[in-house]
């Protein structure tokens, strides 16, 4: 069974399909796994017993999946890493996890995040922080730490996340796994829990590009419930290139070079050597604004932070706080005791950016910032087919050594917010270490290029082999 | 920096209850967040800018506008915190005006 747990997904259903594999054995073997996971990845583990029906003639064969707690999940609880969500247990499931299950891959368990997606260490969880698997004493990233750190720990075989500024890309970087962001639209946000909704977007955490592939093939789509859902162009293909001829990669000044820790940096170059000997030309470019993305996203999110959740009042669902004799009184101390500090901090940022008197100044000069951000994306498309950079400025950072400095933690968040602003797909590829610890290496591109940015990435990733988790073969 | 009557100002608009000690760090950790935020000025004149408020040009998605079953009231009061009589109950809002 060891040996059937070091499968990546894509393998251990390739098996299942030959006969070669029982899948409720492999059901059982993640299902203890995640039941004994010592890095709190989780915050719900399905039970121990029967294996759910599991269709082994469904695209994903039965190879169980875990889930960030932001999604809805019928009956389960989906607490979104929040005191004010303690207990609930939604009444309909997430289009994009219902698709993964009718695709044939089972809820093995929810995975723990900072709360309502606000962070990039998982330290902000009303259930205590995930640890990272490559050292328990370093943070695993965040917003989506818990399913980086299923995913890197071999607890589960694969997860999904959401991104809304690199909370994909992030994590997957500092725990040296793959991770998507998707083209804003391509899957549906219906049963996500709503951080910002003009930026959120599921995706795939998961050990290879491949199983990245599969995943988001499963999920993509239209959905009558998410009326901003598109879907994709054209199916999601298996990648296969080996060669990166012809292929075309910007690196950005202005995301490569201050800020950056020399680790990654140079981790990074390596990178991009491998690239030009795949047959990829690499040219410096600029992205003007893309200093300025930061500033832009921390007005935005927020303020559209504040709106969504508004609803958090403790009269439908969730906490409500005790002993308060009148309406207004329950609901601003269910909300001071429901929500966390991170929380607070951005649902008073959002409102002030939105408050009378400040809105143009802020709010509508950052949705300025936004256009010109998506305008420097589109000159870079005319003479790239890709931009790269590195994921996130730094490795995996100790517990606690950002969490008393609001804006040294927004910094992670550097080289990955620019492509949240423009709507753009970019993935997060592990390239090596630093110190020890993994390091990210992203690729963006055009809106709905998926089939050709995973193609570029697995090549990358062929020539890097790059073990994402040398304790799994153990 | 911003004061405290501005952050209470804020609160109130946000439904947020604040103590003491949380009031004084909003005002520090705001104030911190919002001078970064600020360099966003030095890009100057956006006048001629159009906002974006999307990423992804979508038409109006709309569908037939045909009745189907919804969520049944007692699923739908099952995670309230209290509710009676098919509805969700709240502490009262006050004294009706006279």
């Amino acid at each position: 069974m060891r040996h059937a747990l070091s499968l990546t997904a894509a393998q251990a259903a390739a098996r299942i399909r030959a006969g070669e594999l029982d899948p409720a054995e492999l059901w059982r073997g993640y299902r203890d796994r995640a039941a004994a996971d010592d890095c709190n990845a989780f915050t719900w583990v399905a039970a121990d017993g029967e294996p759910p029906q599991l269709d082994t003639a469904a695209p994903l064969a039965g190879v169980p999946i875990a889930v960030k707690d932001l999604f809805c999940t019928e009956g389960v609880p989906s607490q979104a890493g929040s005191r004010i969500l303690a207990g609930y247990r939604p009444p309909y499931t997430a289009t994009s996890v219902a698709r993964l299950t009718g695709a044939g891959a089972p809820l093995l368990a929810k995975t723990n995040q900072d709360e309502f997606a606000m962070g990039s260490s998982t330290e902000n969880s009303a259930y205590g922080p995930t640890l990272n698997p490559w050292d328990r004493t370093r943070v695993p990233g965040g917003s989506s730490g818990g399913s980086a750190a299923a995913v890197a720990a071999g607890s589960a075989p694969w997860a999904i996340g959401t991104d809304t500024g690199g909370s994909i890309r992030q994590p997957a970087a500092l725990c040296g796994v793959v991770g998507l962001k998707p083209t804003y639209g391509a899957i549906s946000r219906y049963g996500m829990i709503a951080f910002a909704s003009s930026l959120d977007q599921c995706g795939p955490f998961t050990r290879d590009v491949t199983d990245a592939a599969l995943l988001l093939g499963a999920m993509v789509g239209r959905d009558a419930c998410d009326s901003t859902s598109v879907g994709l162009p054209a199916p999601v293909e298996q990648p296969s290139r080996t060669d990166l001829r012809g292929v075309r990669l910007g690196v950005p000044e202005e995301l490569t070079g201050e800020g950056i820790e020399p680790g990654v940096l140079a981790s990074f170059e390596a990178t991009l050597d491998l690239a030009r000997e795949l047959g990829a030309t690499v040219e410096s470019c600029r992205l003007p604004h893309a200093p300025h993305a930061l500033s832009a996203y921390y007005l935005i999110a927020p303020a559209e932070a504040s709106s969504n959740l508004a609803r958090y009042d403790g009269v439908r669902y969730g906490f409500r706080a005790d002993g308060v004799g009148d309406l207004l009184g329950m609901y601003t101390r269910t909300r001071e005791q429901g929500f966390g500090a991170e929380v607070k901090r951005r649902i008073m940022l959002g409102t002030y950016a939105l408050s009378s008197g400040y809105y143009d100044a802020y709010y509508g000069r950052a949705q300025k910032v936004r256009t010109r951000i998506s305008e420097d994306f589109k000159a870079a498309w005319e003479r790239f087919d890709f931009i790269a950079t590195p994921t996130a400025p730094g490795v995996a950072f100790e517990l606690g050594a950002k969490t008393a400095d609001p804006l040294a933690m927004y910094l992670n968040d550097f080289c990955t917010v620019p492509m949240s602003l423009a709507g753009i797909p970019g993935i997060s590829i592990p390239c090596g270490l630093s110190e020890g610890l993994p390091v990210g290496f992203q690729l963006a591109g055009p809106a709905f290029s998926e089939n050709a940015l995973l193609d570029a990435a697995y090549a990358l990733e062929q020539a890097l082999g790059f073990d994402s988790a040398p304790w799994r073969r153990a | 920096m911003l004061s405290r009557e501005q952050v209470l100002h804020v609160a109130r608009l946000a439904r947020l209850e604040l103590s003491e000690e949380e009031q004084q760090r909003m005002s520090e950790e705001l104030s911190k967040v919002l001078d970064y935020i600020e360099k966003i000025a030095e890009l100057g004149d956006l006048a001629d800018v159009e906002p974006t408020s999307h990423v992804v040009a979508v038409e109006n998605a709309l569908r037939a506008d045909v009745p189907r079953p919804s969520l049944p009231a007692e699923v739908a009061l099952q995670s309230a915190p209290d509710s009676d009589m098919g509805g969700f109950r709240v502490p009262s809002p006050g004294p009706a005006p006279a």
